[in-house]
């Protein structure tokens, strides 16, 4: 079972971290701005396990998608200027009436990937991570010892510690409801149908059908990432329907998943620890007078 | 090819998650663990060679530092007191759970070795731990370059040809410096002999490293960790020197290459730690390698 995020139909409601955060028990991490859009979450973590990213782009018509930049913008400069004419500051004017910029939001609500080939769960030395009957990848509580080695090895930038806590916690599918055959809490809150969830062929040709519709009605950039059983982590358990580069999600652009080159590096340890022993042996052929 | 300096990212914000592992506690324990194993053999190659005086210090020192080791391990752990469950499975796609069971044969031989050399006592089980110990000792100072390839960090990962011989020429020329910190210098030759060895293993591989890996590499350039990666490279090289000069005359002389190669290990340790931290920080080291193998895919398929 898997989730199909079509990011064309997220509205950035945040139905889903709210969905996410109730069923699930998280506990807070944090109420602040961050200032950049309005994604005041900012990332995946041990306590956000649906993150919904926020993109606010411009560009001169024709041209290339760009951030637009607000970082100079005093808002309370610009709210004293409310309803006079407009001088030089019209640039946090949403659209501009001229047609002098277009203006785009990217919605998209992240997720544990949930990869056929996952790092996290390969590199855990205590078998806290495991596979689940659903395909998933979950995180058993009673057995992580915290000993952090998930955390750098997941290509994505999802699992991560609790530091009070010292285990490590990501999104678990909503295990707990899949065995009572249920959807999990986002994809039962979205209002827009954008977290889709299901056996993953079935969503992988509903996401084809849909990414064909939108490039025959002319939606530039429109493109499925983590889809695909042949990457490099043998496909997204969790895969979506972007407009934009993965990057600009915040998405690693090609992840592999860091156990595919393990045996090379058993390899190379093994010769290396032939060397030293039989370098520090030829130091030591002399005897001792 | 010079990779684009502009790179797409979501407002400059880390695509990984900056490893939760404590600086002094990890990198550490790369520097702890290698002093230990190459120790280990040095000393076997130091005893069988009638270097009894350099072999016992050694045997000592190698557990002095495997203890500290897991001390260092287990205080790491969000939940120490959880550290058996390492020895829960054994899982050869896992390097920390071969690294557990590798340390859990290596810790006691190790110990029974030390023992033997402290008291003087079953001279002949003391012997066998000692070659057990030496046995084990190679796997305990380069599969924790393993434990770090093994993950998503950018320099680390990419780094996994070299850095197996690198952590290896530096827990050489670290255990080289406890031998010619503790021996008398009638005794030292193999510990200078081995300085030499790790010293050159060491800096060649990190050369190599650092110059085949471009983009991956420039971490262990700049900032701190690249101040600690010179270091490491100017303290092992004079500890060298100094050990072959007139290490075997003057005690002084051999007691400051020692203390100078296990500071340039240490160094190398904390240096290669740190960038692969600032590695995964920035998401340029990220998204840049991996945006030119996209666009090179796609390329290739027209």
């Amino acid at each position: 079972m898997g989730f199909f995020t079509d990011t064309s139909v997220c509205i950035g409601c945040k139905a889903c971290e709210v969905a996410c955060k109730e069923w699930n028990a998280i506990p807070e991490d944090g109420l602040e701005l961050t200032g950049m859009s309005y994604d005041n979450t900012g990332g995946l973590g041990a306590d956000t396990w649906r993150h919904v990213a926020f993109i606010e782009q411009s560009r001169p018509p024709g041209g290339v998608w760009t951030v637009a930049d607000h970082g100079r913008v005093d808002v309370f400069a610009e709210a004293q200027r409310l309803g006079r004419p407009a001088g030089d500051g019209e640039r946090i004017a949403p659209v501009a009436p001229e047609g002098r910029t277009e203006l785009r939001w990217l919605m998209s609500s992240d997720v544990c990937k949930h990869c056929t080939r996952a790092g996290c769960l390969d590199v855990c030395p205590t078998g806290a991570l495991f596979r689940t009957e659903f395909g998933t990848v979950v995180v058993q509580q009673d057995v992580c010892n915290g000993c952090g080695y998930c955390v750098p090895a997941c290509p994505y930038g999802v699992i991560d510690q609790r530091p009070d806590d010292g285990r490590v916690w990501k999104c678990t599918m909503c295990y707990d409801r899949l065995g009572s055959g249920l959807e999990p809490a986002c994809a039962k809150a979205c209002p827009t149908d954008s977290i889709r969830f299901g056996p993953l062929e079935e969503l992988r040709e509903q996401a084809a059908e849909r990414v064909r519709v939108l490039q025959e009605a002319g939606v530039e950039g429109a493109r499925l990432y983590g889809h695909d059983p042949q990457d490099g982590v043998g496909g997204d358990g969790a895969f979506f329907l972007l407009l934009d580069e993965p990057e600009v999600y915040g998405l690693p652009p090609r992840p592999v998943v860091t156990t595919r080159d393990l045996p090379a590096m058993w390899r190379r340890a093994a010769l290396a620890a032939v060397t030293v022993a039989a370098g520090v042996a030829a130091c030591c052929l002399r005897r001792a007078r | 090819m010079v990779p684009p300096a502009e790179f797409g990212s979501y407002y400059g914000r880390p695509v990984l998650k900056r490893p939760v592992w404590k600086p002094l506690d990890i990198a550490g324990y790369l520097f702890l663990g290698g002093l230990a194993g190459g120790s280990s053999v040095l000393a076997a190659g130091a005893g069988a060679s009638g270097h009894g005086a350099l072999a016992r210090p050694l045997q000592v020192g190698a557990f002095g530092a495997i203890s500290l080791s897991l001390v260092a391990l287990v205080h790491d752990l969000g939940r120490p007191g959880r550290f058996l469950n390492m020895l829960r499975v054994v899982k050869p796609t896992s390097p920390m759970s071969i690294g557990s069971w590798l340390l859990s044969g290596y810790a006691p031989l190790a110990g029974a070795a030390a023992a033997s050399a402290l008291s003087g006592r079953l001279p002949r089980v003391g012997r066998a731990a000692g070659a057990g110990a030496a046995l084990l000792g190679p796997a305990v100072c380069t599969y924790t370059a393993v434990l770090i390839s093994d993950t998503a960090v950018p320099t680390w990962h990419d780094g996994h040809r070299e850095l197996p011989f690198v952590f290896g020429g530096s827990a050489v020329s670290a255990a080289a410096g406890l031998g010619l910190l503790a021996a008398p210098v009638a005794q030292n030759g193999p510990a200078r002999r081995a300085a030499a060895f790790g010293a050159a293993l060491e800096i060649g591989a990190t050369r190599l490293m650092t110059r085949r890996l471009g983009l991956s590499a420039e971490p262990l350039h700049t900032g701190r960790p690249g101040r600690l990666m010179r270091a490491a490279e100017l303290l092992t090289g004079l500890g060298t020197a100094l050990a072959l000069g007139a290490g075997h005359r003057d005690r002084r002389v051999a007691a400051a290459a020692g203390a100078a190669l296990l500071a340039g290990s240490a160094a190398l340790r904390f240096g290669v730690f740190l960038g692969g931290v600032r590695s995964a920080e920035d998401p340029k080291y990220t998204v840049l390698p991996q945006r030119e193998r996209l666009d090179a895919e796609h390329r290739a398929a027209g």
